[in-house]
């Protein structure tokens, strides 16, 4: 109880802090401030990945469980960002993410299995990890690629539909996905595939810290706009001139190609790939994340991602009570813990824990309520608040109707 | 000849439970527009309360009508009380913010109750014992039907026209259409719109209980989470026949159901594995939202600006 606190949460959270507020003071920096703040990234993620060892960083002996957790947070990270692209800043109902995931995890994999080693072989010159990084490389391309065509075929025919329509939809390729990998034989089939373990916890960060910077810089780009507008209102957006389709499309296929990243850097730090690892339950996991981080948000995105995988390992934590002759292990209610907090959560702050506000050390300087007489249409990045105005609107049509 | 005869009658079968689960999801849909994911583990939650009540009343000894009839009500009625403090605790605080929060509640309630029954009852799977004589008939030549079978089939269509009467023969029905129509101009018509959506609760985890119950007379293996995959193709069928509508509910599910057998007979002829058979209903989905994108019953509505 006590080493996974000092081991396990505690430099879990402060590394994340750290790279978090680094990376918050991105939003809106120069380009020069940018790569300044990504150097800083990597020199960090590298002094951590070279202090990693089992024994941990405090020598208890659970440092790979520790590990572990960091590469998993960063996995989800990249897989919320993604999902929230298409779902919070675009509006798109998708509820099949882990599908992309898992055409990227096996494309990848099958890359490795079959060229890793005589690709390995060719660039030997390069020392061992030279040669392992080329290859994870290779294949993350070729993972984006594949899952971005993934994500093509499935977007194009499924974005004639809209909400609920759309979310079975993506539920259902995610599924139909899955069942064909799970008859390919080559890939393992049912019994699993093994894979090379060609990520580290230094490349799982650098592509994390990757994709914030890169889906950050979409949203605030031209595209940016026109995904938000088509958000807002389609219609409306349609009747100024954006290509609706054309963007939605877009949007869903950089959110799965991504997905695709995020799918190998599983594929081979995990070592190991079932079909069961990307059931729809798995989708609905990183749905969780970017809700209760809240929509629309990219650090709340992140902030989601970290306590949807935080959450169940501090839950395992819980003591056992005696009461009599029972005992009560409180660590088997973890998932129906985790699920009361889920539903307790959305009852009580349903936009999310930051709305479709930004976390940003701008917190600290700028006043955080507008001075009377200059509401605006939008938040502090000029994003129009879809969720205020629901709510408002609902709030009016109740007034009226007591 | 027999064996697609044989096919069909077990495919129906299939189908029948997945209509009575895929009509919860409709009414709820029609009447909200929320996706009740938590549904498919109302039918699981049946199945166990027909299991601890069976068992307890000691109805698995010695196999007779009224044992059947009694766990079958008994369950139901647990399960109507379960779904409604459901709607009452966790969707109702939710039922004005927006389509994710009411989403990711429906999932943390799904959850909730999974893993609530996994705590009591533990993962394994128990065996549900048989209510009733279960012998096989000899119809259409060699192909053959079971009491159970049967049972399926006589229930469900009870349980069917039941809700058809209830919904368009009496009041309740007629305020449960006017509150799909429009729950707010219902609320001005003086319909007490709480009581109606706890009501369309009741009757879908009722019929999902039955479903439970009636799938464990046929396949006695019940363990708590048996309710993901079943739920979520219920849902599938439901879409399919245009959520928010009846008749397409019950299309859908027997649609699927018989597909989905008739792949893993016959899918073999036509290069599909029956390994494939979890992604038939998913596949009929997709082709027919493609064609009709509001399912098969259901009307479009144009969105007006």
């Amino acid at each position: 109880m006590l080493s996974f606190f000092i081991e396990i949460l505690i430099p879990v959270m402060v590394i994340i802090s750290i790279l978090f507020v680094l990376n918050t003071m991105m939003i809106n920096a120069s380009w020069k401030k940018v790569l300044a703040i990504a150097v800083i990234d990597i020199a960090i993620l590298y002094i951590v990945n070279a202090m990693m060892s089992d024994a941990g960083f405090f020598g208890t002996g659970i440092g790979d469980y520790s590990a572990r957790l960091l590469v998993f947070i960063a996995i989800n990270i990249i897989l919320a960002t993604s999902l929230n692209l298409i779902n919070g800043i675009t509006g798109q109902f998708s509820i099949g993410h882990a599908g992309f995931m898992a055409v990227g995890a096996y494309a990848s994999a099958y890359f490795t299995v079959t060229y890793g080693e005589s690709i390995e072989a060719s660039f030997a010159f390069m020392g061992e990890t030279g040669s392992s990084s080329v290859v994870l490389l290779i294949a993350i391309l070729i993972a984006a690629i594949v899952a971005a065509i993934a994500g093509l075929i499935v977007g194009i025919p499924s974005l004639r539909l809209k909400g609920d329509y759309l979310a079975i939809v993506t539920l259902g390729f995610a599924e139909i996905i899955r069942i064909v990998i799970l008859n390919i034989d080559a890939v393992g089939g049912a019994t699993g595939y093994t894979v090379p373990g060609y990520a580290n916890f230094l490349w799982v960060g650098i592509f994390t810290i990757i994709t914030i910077v890169i889906i950050h810089n979409i949203v605030k780009s031209d595209v940016g706009r026109a995904l938000v507008s088509i958000r807002e209102d389609e219609l409306a957006a349609e009747a100024m001139g954006v290509n609706t389709t054309r963007y939605k499309v877009t949007a869903f296929v950089i959110g799965s190609a991504f997905a695709g990243v995020a799918g190998v850097l599983f594929a081979h730090y995990n070592r190991f790939l079932s079909t069961n690892d990307f059931q729809f339950i798995r989708s609905f996991e990183i749905i969780i994340m970017i809700v209760i981080g809240g929509m629309g948000s990219m650090t709340g995105a992140i902030l989601g991602a970290v306590i949807v995988t935080l959450l169940p390992e501090v839950l395992r934590q819980l003591p056992d009570i005696q009461i009599g002759a029972t005992t009560f292990r409180f660590a088997d209610l973890r998932l129906v813990i985790f699920a009361l907090i889920l539903i307790l959560t959305m009852i009580l702050r349903p936009q999310g824990i930051l709305g479709t506000r930004e976390f940003g050390l701008s917190w600290l300087k700028r006043p955080r309520k507008a001075t009377a007489g200059t509401e605006t249409t939008g938040d502090s990045e000029g994003v129009p608040i879809a969720e205020n105005a629901e709510a408002k609107r609902l709030q009016s049509e109740e007034d009226r109707d007591q | 000849m027999d064996t697609f005869v044989q096919q069909l009658i077990n495919g129906l079968t299939i189908g029948s439970i997945y209509a009575l689960i895929a009509l919860g999801y409709t009414m709820v849909y029609g009447i909200l527009r929320l996706i009740n994911f938590a549904h498919g583990d109302i039918y699981m939650v049946g199945a166990y309360a027909g299991f601890i009540l069976a068992t307890s009343l000691g109805f698995a000894a010695n196999p007779s009508a009224i044992g059947f009839v009694v766990t079958l009500v008994g369950s139901m009625a647990i399960a109507a009380a379960i779904g409604v403090a459901i709607e009452r605790f966790a969707y109702r605080p939710v039922r004005k913010f927006s389509k994710m929060t009411t989403l990711i509640t429906a999932i943390g309630m799904s959850l909730f109750i999974e893993y609530l029954f996994v705590f009591i009852f533990s993962g394994t799977p128990r065996s549900f014992p048989q209510l009733l004589q279960n012998d096989s008939y000899t119809i259409f030549g060699n192909a053959t039907i079971s009491t159970s079978q049967m049972l399926i089939f006589g229930v469900s269509i009870f349980l069917m026209i039941a809700l058809q009467y209830i919904i368009f023969r009496t009041k309740i029905g007629k305020a449960m259409r006017a509150v799909s129509f429009n729950i707010n101009s219902a609320k001005l018509m003086g319909i007490n719109t709480n009581f109606v959506i706890a009501f369309t609760f009741a009757i879908g985890s009722a019929l999902a209980a039955a479903g439970g119950v009636l799938t464990a007379q046929y396949n006695p293996k019940i363990e708590p989470l048996m309710g993901i995959l079943i739920g979520l193709k219920a849902f599938v069928a439901a879409v399919l026949g245009g959520i928010g509508n009846i008749p397409g509910a019950v299309l859908g599910g027997l649609l699927i159901g018989a597909a989905e057998t008739l792949v893993v007979g016959y899918g073999s002829y036509i290069g599909i594995p029956s390994t494939y058979r979890d992604a038939v209903a998913f596949a009929i989905l997709i082709l027919v939202l493609l064609i009709r994108p509001a399912g098969l019953l259901g009307s479009n509505v144009q969105e007006k600006v």
